[in-house]
């Protein structure tokens, strides 16, 4: 249950920071969070990376679908990733994640020092 | 012990947050880009959204209203001048901000700033700065400025401009700005002047005199005219042959140390032009009168032959103020219409091609530049200090020294392989005050002939055959620019700047420019052909083709009771002429004996072939290698011995010498014994061209547009997932549909003057700039079928118009 909180937590505050802070607010939010909703570290992480994941898959999702492909089609390959825009939202939730998931980790071992 | 696991994830989280926060090599800032908030994703436009927008602007003098049709041109309606030009700007900005400001940085040396150190950036923009680049737009400005209407107007602009840029947050930045990596600065009237320079330089930079310089100091007078004759035999002056011109009025003088100092001078220069422009920069235009058409109404067309790049160079739009309604294709970063039409009027341009640039041999006191010999005496230099800023690295400084003539475009210091102090100043007609944004407000508002006339009286540079047809019935075609009056072959060659005898002595009189007013023949065209025959009395070189000039005479001359529908046939048409003259001489000369089965095979083709450049069209390949490889085997002996680099010549040269006489001097190849003849280099011609024939069958690219691989390169060119290749479409340079690898028609509108004026246009890109958008590329379809679109010259009751999908309320 507390898992669940978290992970929607996160993601709900990392959406409401984004749309007026920089991208790496995404860090402050799971950060905040794991300091929030006590959790042992390794959970906290995966609240914070499962959170982010999700938001940014849906965001990106979302976006694709009503610009019917057009631009993920072109920069999947630029990247390159063989013009796939599956693989480019997989990467797009990937990066979210990573970042999440290390911040929501120190948040999680600083609520342990207290 | 405790604060170990989060010393270490916190201190990682931080590396990882700075590290995808910055960019790694061509990598842009990846946390950024790819954040569905602030990156790429945020310029995934909504394919179905309509615009539908309420903007407040406290520079607006009174409310104004745009309407997007299904192609998202935009159809404005102001109250006022320039409340228009505002509303142009910020539109302008929306759509096309990248690629105004990019245009701009080139056109002021400033690619290094956004592309970073590498040595061809930085040596196009230390050229782009000898050029003088800025110094012209800064003489432009300062025209413009001096007249209060253009002045308000290019103010206006410039707001407009910087209203959007104003309100613009990182997420809503153009992808090109989030991949490289920057931000849009303040655009200023500057950037206005800067940008009419760039398309000056793209039309008028072009010559071949450093080229031809050197051939001169290795060929013999006789072959240097064989190989570049000023006026071709087949030419079809756009003034129609026969036509008596009034004397010249101003009558240069030659030098008396012509002879020994110019044309007897036998030295080479080893520097060439960094940058080059495409000699194919040009386009067609014509003008049929009543007399001719079906309706009894003229109907004028023109299509401007340029790079095809995405976004597209020109921005459809209308402008409606009170009084005036405007048409057409704009260009972004200037204000107005530049090819289009009103409703009384209609106007087209295409590039005149006479030389306005020439170069002179300075020569420096010592290596602070400071002085030079000029008119017996040390005179004065101004010297420049040009700062280079370059991404990432200390800005470079570049001294640039500037004389009576201009600027000294290549000395020791740039480039390298000019040798012993030699020093090149170059003199272009760009450099001249003029205020050519006025002819096109003026052409905006033209009414009739005399409007036209009285437009483009003042224009200078970059010198156009403005073609004009009127609804009451009028056409006309007029070269207008200022041209130096040169005495015969002045400039052809480096000439000596060590004092004033061979500066230029004047100018050609605007109204002794080429010029005609309902001709006879019932028809006005262009094709980037010499304007005039031998008959007119001042020598006017330049970069000249004869073929599409001489099809659209020759199709115009024969058509009666013509419609819309047939010049749109005439701009599609892919007639390859010169192969018409052509093909019977490799036809007469193939030893067919000596041929195997494969080069067999191809000379069927060629001999089957409808001369027709079409897509598919197998043969068009075949004669086109087989003439290239023809050329190089006449050409290339005799021209290897000039260095750096001798001039190729025109494809119509060959073919003119070779119907008149088989056996033609160049044929025999120099560095052979034997005396070749031309059954032998026409057989040999095709022999060489086999192999590489045979494995583009075997690959599948012998079609022609196959062959061609007809590509829409995005302004970055090696960003090829924004580019447009494979098109299929036939043409080539020298036909009609002006089509080659990257270079054609990039707008083609064809006007009927009747009384509800209908109008046709299309280009190869979209409204948009934004490769996320549906707009961006959504018209090269189109354009490549030879279809065009209905353009539509909205009223201002027609608000409710089915055809209206979007629209932007502008309120003060």
């Amino acid at each position: 249950m507390k898992f669940i909180v978290a992970t929607i937590l996160t993601s709900l505050l990392a959406f409401a920071a984004g749309l007026y802070l920089p991208w790496w607010s995404i860090a402050i939010a799971a950060f905040i969070v794991s300091t929030l909703i006590h959790q042992k570290p390794w959970k906290s992480m995966l609240s914070g990376a499962l959170g982010l994941f999700l938001l940014w898959v849906l965001l990106a999702i979302w976006i694709d679908s009503k610009n019917q492909g057009i631009l993920s089609a072109r920069i999947s390959e630029l990247l390159p990733l063989g013009g796939s825009a599956f693989l480019l939202i997989l990467i797009t939730a990937f990066v979210g994640a990573l970042v999440a998931g290390l911040a929501a980790l120190s948040g999680a071992y600083l609520k342990k020092l207290k | 012990m405790r604060k170990i696991p989060f010393v270490i994830s916190f201190v990682l989280t931080i590396i990882l947050i700075w590290s995808l926060n910055k960019p790694w090599g061509a990598i842009p800032a990846f946390g950024k880009f790819i954040s569905p908030q602030h990156g790429f994703w945020q310029n995934a436009e909504d394919a179905t959204a309509l615009t539908d927008l309420s903007l407040d602007f406290p520079q607006l003098k009174q409310k104004a209203e745009v309407y997007f049709d299904d192609r998202m041109v935009p159809h404005v309606f102001a109250q006022n001048d320039e409340d228009a030009y505002f509303i142009q700007g910020y539109l302008h900005a929306k759509f096309r901000l990248w690629q105004m400001e990019f245009q701009t940085h080139a056109a002021a040396g400033r690619i290094s700033e956004i592309l970073g150190n590498d040595p061809r950036f930085i040596r196009y923009d230390r050229e782009t700065r000898r050029l003088g680049m800025v110094y012209a737009a800064e003489n432009a400005l300062k025209e413009i400025e001096k007249d209060p209407v253009g002045k308000a107007c290019a103010d206006s602009y410039t707001a407009g401009v910087n209203a959007y840029i104003v309100n613009l947050t990182e997420s809503e930045l153009p992808l090109e700005y989030k991949l490289l990596g920057y931000k849009p600065e303040k655009w200023t009237n500057l950037k206005i002047a800067l940008l009419l320079k760039q398309m000056t330089r793209t039309l008028a930079d072009f010559d071949l005199d450093l080229e031809k310089t050197n051939a001169k100091s290795k060929l013999s007078l006789a072959d240097f005219d064989a190989l570049y004759p000023p006026i071709a035999d087949s030419l079809e002056p756009i003034i129609p042959k026969g036509t008596v011109f009034s004397k010249q009025s101003v009558v240069p003088v030659m030098p008396v140390t012509a002879d020994s100092l110019y044309f007897e001078k036998k030295e080479s220069l080893a520097v060439t032009e960094f940058t080059k422009q495409n000699p194919a920069n040009g386009s067609n235009n014509w003008a049929v009168s009543g007399k001719k058409s079906k309706s009894g109404a003229p109907i004028l067309c023109g299509d401007p032959h340029l790079d095809l790049s995405l976004p597209s160079i020109w921005y459809e739009m209308q402008i409606t103020v009170p009084g005036s309604s405007t048409y057409g294709a704009s260009l972004p970063g200037t204000p107005y219409i530049i090819i289009g039409f009103n409703n009384d009027i209609a106007w087209s341009v295409t590039n005149a091609g006479q030389d306005v640039k020439d170069y002179y041999e300075i020569k420096f006191r010592d290596a602070s530049k400071k002085e030079y010999w000029f008119n017996n005496e040390w005179t004065s230099t101004r010297l420049k200090i040009e700062t280079i800023k370059v991404k990432g690295e200390l800005p470079i400084y570049d001294t640039v020294a500037y004389t009576v003539f201009g600027p000294v475009i290549y000395d020791q210091g740039f480039t390298e392989e000019l040798a012993h102090g030699k020093a090149l100043a170059v003199r272009w007609s760009a450099h001249d005050p003029s205020n050519e944004a006025n002819t096109f407000y003026e052409l905006n508002r033209a009414k009739n002939y005399m409007d036209y006339e009285e437009a483009i009286r003042g224009f200078t540079c970059p010198a156009q055959n403005f073609v004009f047809a009127s609804r009451s019935g009028d056409i006309a075609i007029w070269q207008q620019g200022r041209f130096p009056a040169r005495w015969n072959r002045q400039g052809m060659f480096v000439m000596p700047g060590s004092d004033s005898s061979y500066m230029w002595q004047g100018s050609i009189p605007q109204g002794e420019n080429p010029h005609i007013l309902n001709p006879e023949r019932g028809f006005v065209e262009s094709a980037n052909q010499r304007a005039v025959d031998s008959a007119y009395p001042y020598y006017i070189p330049g970069d000249y083709t004869i073929p599409r000039g001489i099809t659209i005479t020759k199709n115009l001359s024969r058509m009666e009771q013509i419609v819309p529908e047939d010049m749109m046939a005439l701009q599609n048409s892919n007639y390859n002429v010169q192969a018409s003259f052509f093909r019977p001489v490799l036809l007469k000369y193939i030893k067919e004996d000596e041929l195997d089965a494969a080069e067999k095979g191809f000379l069927a083709l060629v001999k089957g072939w409808d001369l027709n450049n079409s897509a598919k069209s197998k043969a068009t390949t075949v004669y086109q290698s087989w003439f290239d490889s023809l050329e190089v085997l006449i050409w290339k002996d005799e021209l290897n011995q000039v260095t750096p680099q001798a001039p190729w010549p025109n494809e119509q040269t060959l073919i003119e010498a070779l119907l008149k006489d088989s056996a033609f001097r160049f044929i025999d190849n120099i560095n052979t014994t034997e005396k070749e003849t031309l059954y032998e280099v026409v057989t040999s011609a095709l022999k060489k061209a086999t192999p590489e024939l045979m494995d583009q069958e075997k690959a599948g690219t012998l079609e022609w547009a196959k062959h061609k691989n007809t590509t829409i390169y995005h302004l970055l060119r090696t960003v090829k997932p924004f580019a447009r290749s494979g098109i299929s479409i036939g043409g080539g340079g020298n036909i009609v549909n002006a089509v080659t690898h990257s270079h054609g028609p990039s707008w083609k509108m064809i006007v009927h003057l009747t009384d509800k004026i209908e109008a046709y246009g299309v280009y190869p890109g979209g409204q948009s700039g934004n490769p996320g958008s549906k707009y961006y590329d959504n018209g090269v379809d189109v354009w490549a079928a030879g279809k065009y679109n209905t353009l539509w010259m909205m009223g201002d009751k027609e608000t409710k118009d089915k055809r209206v999908v979007g629209k932007i309320m502008f309120r003060k």
